[in-house]
């Protein structure tokens, strides 16, 4: 389980301390219904880590965990070593867990601006009383507010787009629109479900160096869900593959695809037609 | 109101033209409250009677004082539908408790001996508190019990918070209506209600002309159209003040998407309650505002589930989310209400020779529901909607389309790939997966393993 960027940091042995994000032991149950099996996982300081994974691999049951939507039948999750297990999703998120969605959601008809400005609620002030009032210290605030989602905007290279309502934007600036908005939240994991569903090839090119960029911009560590090999393959810096609710493979992405579980994941385990057909 | 959403100028941060035209339209207010007040107070009275009888008939002072009682309540309910998106169908709840606070602070009730008097015109035994005080307490007890409602019933989402609100406002009627025996203690005297409330007191103004109370005299209602006019201004004021800021913002991403909200940081239960909590300060005013200075008198009778029907039907005939809309809503249907049908039914019996003055008003619910079927059918969004709404109406969502599309042809591909596959094709596809060097291998190495 040791990967380079892990040895990097300065180890201590525990690894809630050492990783801004641990999920450990992790299991989920529907019912019957076994969703996530016993997954240990973790993402260190400033990585790019992606989960992949067939249709119904649990993927996303997981990423759900993290983000607090269900809380795991058995198992903890960490975020900076503090226990977040039971915490509510909105809590998470003002601690620096900021997620996009597989199928966009923005609030279409808010502006591009105010969708950004939305993820500021927990970093911003002002209450009732001073808004009605508009006080000095409440407008410097609002100010300040929408200077930084412009900002965010412009980093994400949607710059002119403020005033457009977010049901307007194309397919792709929409996908850019919900990064500025996570990133409002400044975040310290960053989790992408399918960032490059939707994109043409050469977007999706451009995406790996926009990855880079914000990590090392802003320090954070990028979880990536993702269908779309070519691009898992080039920017993950470490990969984590789930089968039917558990851990298959972990490790580059070399390891990955010449690990021979994977492959049988993905395409039928004894390679023959019928089993690839399906897949 | 056009303001294109694109031209927002990106030199002045915090006034955009959406709120140049706010500024409009709140300059109009002012001038419509001060215009009609100068009407009825100087002008009328002075001119002949063929033509302010004309005047007196279809717009008596009292059915503007209910306007504008009414565009309370319906800026109120707009807070909680119109903004956090909340269907709330037992609104009238509120406006029964601001009521009866104003009948337990402005009155009598239980044959009360004591006297006790603050800031108010009133002398007679009882509690008489000054009506803006009691409207400041009307608001927060409401908004209290807002609160309290909402805490457990705020988790519900969409058609089920619909239901609970729905018989939240049954419940409040049905207490008041036995509250001469609540545990043996005459609370509000139930059926009956209570009566007198004290009419408006106007302190200082009393030098300057103005009557020391303001009674049901068309002399004096003249006054309230201030009064309540100012009541009103303030709850514009509130609604678009609070739309602008943080708390506003939260709402809206609220009501376009519950989850995404909570995933951005919006703690849901905390902003919905400030919703419910505001919208109720508001019904909390507008009860008081009733009590005083439209009835007199508070009941149960009054406080039926029709009022939330017909304050719902105000925003969303006016257009749900923009207060100058809402207001439009109210001051139609509360005309309608009040004096419009029978002077309509009036009009047409003259004309006609009917017989329809009588029995015109009766019909007023009806006559709302195919008003309401037709707003549906022919303008959905409202008569001034919310610059956002009339977007959602009138346009289809490039995603979804662009989406839709991309669906399409993506299933046909994938069907004519599953129909058409063959050996080749597997490997194709395996190789668009990056995959290859190792399928190709294990190709081979199957077909050997065949072959032998």
């Amino acid at each position: 389980m040791t990967t380079t960027a892990e040895a990097d940091s300065r180890a201590t042995g525990d690894p809630a301390v050492d990783n801004v994000l641990y999920a450990d032991h992790i299991t989920i149950k529907f019912g019957g219904l076994v969703a996530v099996n016993d997954v240990s996982f973790t993402i260190p300081p400033r990585a790019v880590i992606s989960l992949i994974g067939p249709n119904g691999a649990g993927k996303t049951t997981f990423f759900n965990v993290i983000t607090g939507l269900y809380e795991p039948t058995e198992g903890t999750v960490f975020l900076d070593g503090e226990d977040i297990t039971a915490i509510k999703p909105h809590v998470r998120a003002a601690m620096g867990l900021a997620r996009t969605f597989q199928n966009i959601r923005l609030f279409g008809l808010m502006t591009a601006e105010e969708n950004v400005m939305v993820a500021m609620y927990p970093h911003l002030k002002a209450g009732i009383i001073t808004t009605i009032l508009r006080t000095p210290g409440q407008r410097r605030e609002e100010r300040e507010a929408r200077d930084s989602a412009r900002e965010l905007l412009q980093y994400v290279g949607i710059g002119r787009t403020e005033g457009e309502l977010a049901r307007n934007l194309s397919y792709g600036d929409q996908r850019r629109l919900e990064i500025a908005r996570a990133l409002a939240l400044r975040p310290k994991v960053l989790l992408l479900d399918e960032p490059t569903a939707g994109m043409n090839p050469q977007e999706s090119s451009q995406f790996n160096e926009f990855v880079y960029r914000v990590r090392d911009d802003r320090g954070i560590s990028v979880l990536l869900i993702e269908h779309d090999m070519s691009v898992i393959m080039k920017i993950s810096e470490r990969i984590t593959v789930l089968d039917r609710g558990a851990m298959i493979a972990e490790g580059t992405p070399d390891d990955i695809r010449n690990n021979q579980t994977v492959i049988e994941a993905y395409l039928g385990k004894t390679g023959t037609r019928e089993g690839r057909r399906h897949k | 109101m056009a303001t294109p959403t694109l031209s927002r100028p990106t030199s002045t941060p915090s006034k955009g033209p959406r709120l140049s035209g706010n500024t409009v339209w709140a300059l109009g207010y002012v001038a419509v409250i001060i215009g009609l007040f100068l009407l009825y107070q100087l002008l009328l009275p002075n001119l002949v009677d063929s033509v302010n009888s004309v005047f007196y008939s279809w717009l008596p002072v009292s059915t503007i004082n209910e306007c504008l009682m009414w565009a309370i309540m319906a800026l109120g309910l707009n807070v909680v539908v119109g903004y956090a998106g909340l269907l709330d169908l037992g609104y009238v709840a509120f406006w029964a408790l601001g009521g009866y606070t104003a009948g337990w602070l402005m009155a009598a009730p239980f044959n009360w001996e004591w006297d006790f008097s603050l800031m108010s015109a009133v002398t007679t035994p009882g509690t008489h508190i000054n009506f803006w005080l009691v409207c400041i307490i009307a608001g927060c007890l409401c908004a209290l019990l807002g609160i309290i409602i909402g805490a457990p019933t705020l988790r519900l989402r969409g058609d089920y918070l619909a239901l609970v609100t729905l018989g939240f406002g049954e419940v409040i009627t049905q207490f008041f209506k036995n509250s001469n025996d609540i545990a043996g203690l005459n609370v509000a005297n139930g059926d009956g209600g209570i009566s007198i409330i004290d009419p408006i007191g106007t302190g200082p103004f009393v030098v300057v002309g103005v009557p020391q109370k303001l009674l049901n005299n068309t002399a004096d209602n003249v006054y309230k159209i201030l009064v309540l006019g100012l009541l009103v201004g303030f709850c514009l004021f509130v609604s678009l003040r609070i739309r602008e800021g943080r708390l506003g913002r939260a709402w809206l991403a609220i009501r376009e998407d519950e989850l995404a909200a909570s995933m951005m940081g919006v703690p849901l239960v905390k902003a919905k309650l400030s919703a419910y909590a505001v919208g109720a300060f508001f019904g909390g005013i507008g009860g008081v505002a009733n009590a005083s200075a439209i009835t007199g008198a508070v009941s149960p009778s009054g406080f039926d589930f029709g009022k939330s029907v017909l304050v719902l039907l105000m925003v969303v005939l006016g257009g749900m989310g923009n207060v100058w809309g809402v207001m439009i809503g109210a001051f139609l249907l509360s005309w309608l209400n009040s004096a419009g049908l029978t002077q309509i039914g009036v009009q047409i019996d003259d004309w006609f020779g009917t017989s329809l003055a009588g029995t015109l008003p009766r019909y007023n619910y009806i006559i709302l529901g195919v008003l309401l079927v037709l707003m549906m059918l022919f303008r959905r969004e409202g008569l001034i909607p919310e610059k956002r709404t009339k977007a959602l109406m009138n346009t289809p969502n490039r995603t979804e389309m662009e989406a839709l599309g991309a669906d399409i042809t993506e299933a046909e591909e994938e069907s004519e790939a599953i129909a058409a596959s063959d050996a080749a094709q597997d490997a194709e596809i395996a190789a668009s997966a990056e995959l290859n060097p190792v399928i190709a291998e294990q190709d081979e190495r199957e077909r050997n393993e065949s072959d032998r």
